[in-house]
């Protein structure tokens, strides 16, 4: 059995029903979990199977479909030399679900990346602000509803009434 | 416009109470300061020129470069990861390129793979030479920089001739590289490598003894091994802490498993162990490059499945299949399955992670980079806490954060 095989059953008795599923796609192992579980999960699995480090953290949105976002967490194990996935489905009517900066201080960070980008909060967190955004900022641009932008070409014919709706500082 | 008016209370937890009763001094550092290599600024409290506390402030070279990737085609796409890590262009590439092959399963020829190893590997030793030189000139020692810089050159040149673009090379595309290397390549590569052990020996002479040098390094700004995993760090910094981590050595991609090399380690985790660190590896990537110019094979260097690779110019007259592959790769790109892949790689700052997912178009449906930087500017505050204001220069210096790395 190998190692990641062995902590999705340690998993799976430690958490039982919150654990929803488990997919494997191109060799890797993703485990679904319940939002209320991935304090617990992380936690267990540092401890027992000595996944510590926690390699990545970001969130996806499935705009328009629910659950519509999805937090991703990547755990490496430098015993054993495996990646290993979770993945927690959000609901956009919750959009909170616990910090695991406790366990993995450099979650700090991401956590905040995933708020600032996608407006997830993360309850417990010590420093919830934006970070890459301006403080003043109004969205979360890697939303899908968020538009992408461009830069509107302006001609001499059009060039005031584009000028007039542009938002940049004026006299 | 945007207008919010922020108060004191939300953003008193970033400094102690000492602050709040003016017993210390809260300063702002950067974002145009020389020292922070880029946009970086930090709110520093100081006691006197202790450092109390350091708050890093990110965010002020933020391109979107993941939202605006979302809007491309997969190799499209491509172009934005050189924009990231402005000083591991190629690394970068190989990253995305890994995910992309991962997440379509697109095989990559031989003669590719190993060029591939080659490059990341000129690359890896052209950031370090941007680290020393930078490191140097932020510790007092302004020729190390132009030393530095001058071997740089050299490496800038050998990418200028393959792919046009010294810096924005974009030379590795999904399935392998963008066209095969050009005449003299291996005479040039052959060349660096010839020249630049004598340089390494150069650098170690200005600085590893030098009492100067040793004095502002020495037993400032260390970090124990557990501290930096927990924090995150990974590569040369993790490395100087003590811990034989690689994802060369732990998780071997593009054939890394077939090179001989060592990993260097240091054992404290200060500023003079990343400096070590760094200038082993330099002597370990020569060994890698050299090994891999001994064994360039023949053949193609890129994968010949036509659904993601465009066939060359010269089938589109004469095969009417190859125009309309031709065309479809060009209009709309190719389309990739459902689901979602993480691939890991190496960077000079540590490791670089992609995560991509596929909606079955065109187009990615996310992209994330897990980049090393992001995790060693938020761990600055763990290493400065104690040391002088000129210590903290010394420290963010020695840990090699790329700007353009942290904000994407």
């Amino acid at each position: 059995m190998s190692h990641i095989e062995k902590a999705i059953v340690g998993l799976r008795s430690k958490l039982g029903e919150q654990v929803l599923s488990v997919s494997v796609f191109r060799a890797q192992t993703t485990v679904v979990l319940a939002r209320e579980a991935i304090e617990e999960a992380c936690g267990y699995l540092k401890s027992n199977h000595e996944f510590d480090l926690l390699a990545d953290l970001t969130a996806v949105d499935y705009w328009p479909e629910e659950p519509r976002f999805a937090v991703i967490y990547q755990l490496y194990s430098l015993k054993h030399k495996v990646f290993m996935g979770l993945r927690v489905p959000i609901h956009s009517t919750t959009l909170e679900l616990p910090t695991v900066e406790t366990i993995f201080p450099n979650a700090n960070w991401h956590e905040r990346e995933v708020y600032d980008m996608f407006g997830i909060n993360f309850s417990g967190h010590s420093d919830l602000r934006r970070i890459l955004m301006p403080y003043d900022w109004e969205g979360h641009p890697l939303r899908k509803d968020y538009p992408l932008g461009y830069e509107e070409i302006q001609f001499s014919f059009n060039f005031d009434e584009i000028d007039r709706r542009k938002p940049y500082a004026k006299e | 416009m945007r207008q919010k008016d922020i108060r004191l209370d939300e953003l008193k937890h970033l400094v102690s109470d000492r602050a709040i009763e003016g017993e210390t001094v809260l300063l702002n550092m950067g974002p145009q300061h020389p020292s922070t290599h880029g946009v970086l600024r930090l709110l520093l409290e100081l006691d006197g020129e202790r450092v109390v506390n350091c708050v890093p402030d990110i965010g002020f070279l933020h391109t979107g470069i993941e939202k605006n990737m979302e809007a491309k085609a997969y190799e499209k796409a491509l172009v934005m990861t050189d924009r990231m890590d402005y000083l591991n262009n190629i690394g970068n590439n190989l990253c995305y390129c890994l995910a992309v092959e991962k997440l379509v399963d697109l095989d990559v020829p031989e003669r590719a793979q190993v060029i591939r190893v080659l490059l990341t590997e000129l690359q890896r030793i052209a950031s370090h030479l941007v680290f020393l030189a930078t490191h140097a000139l932020d510790t007092g020692a302004m020729s190390v920089f132009l030393y530095c810089f001058r071997e740089r050159e050299i490496i800038l040149d050998i990418f200028e001739m393959c792919s046009g673009g010294r810096m924005m090379t974009a030379f590795f595309r999904p399935g392998g590289l963008w066209r095969d290397v050009p005449d003299g390549f291996e005479d040039a590569v052959r060349d660096f490598v010839r020249i630049f052990p004598q340089r390494i020996k150069q650098y170690e002479a200005l600085l590893s003894k030098n009492p100067i040098y040793l004095d502002r390094t020495k037993g400032i700004g260390g970090i124990s091994a557990e501290d930096a995993l927990r924090w995150g760090l990974t590569g040369p910094n993790l490395r100087a802490a003590g811990v034989k981590f690689d994802l060369r050595k732990a998780n071997p991609y593009s054939g890394y498993e077939k090179y001989d090399f060592e990993i260097p380690v240091g054992s404290t985790g200060d500023v003079y162990d990343r400096y070590q660190v760094r200038v082993q590896e330099f002597r370990q990537s020569l060994r890698i490059v050299q090994q891999a110019l001994d064994n360039i094979p023949g053949g193609p260097v890129r994968s010949d499945n036509r659904k993601f690779v465009p066939p060359p110019r010269s089938e589109l007259g004469t095969s009417m299949e190859a125009l309309i592959h031709h065309f479809k790769l060009w209009t709309e790109g190719f389309p990739a399955p459902k689901g979602s892949v993480f691939v890991a790689v190496e960077s000079p700052r540590g490791e670089l992670g992609c995560y991509l997912e596929g909606d079955g178009g065109p187009k990615p449906y996310r992209v994330h980079f897990r980049t090393p930087s992001f995790a060693t500017v938020q761990a600055i505050p763990v290493m400065a806490r104690g040391y002088l204001v000129a210590d903290l220069v010394a420290i963010i210096s020695s840990l090699d954060a790329v700007l353009g790395d942290v904000d994407r």
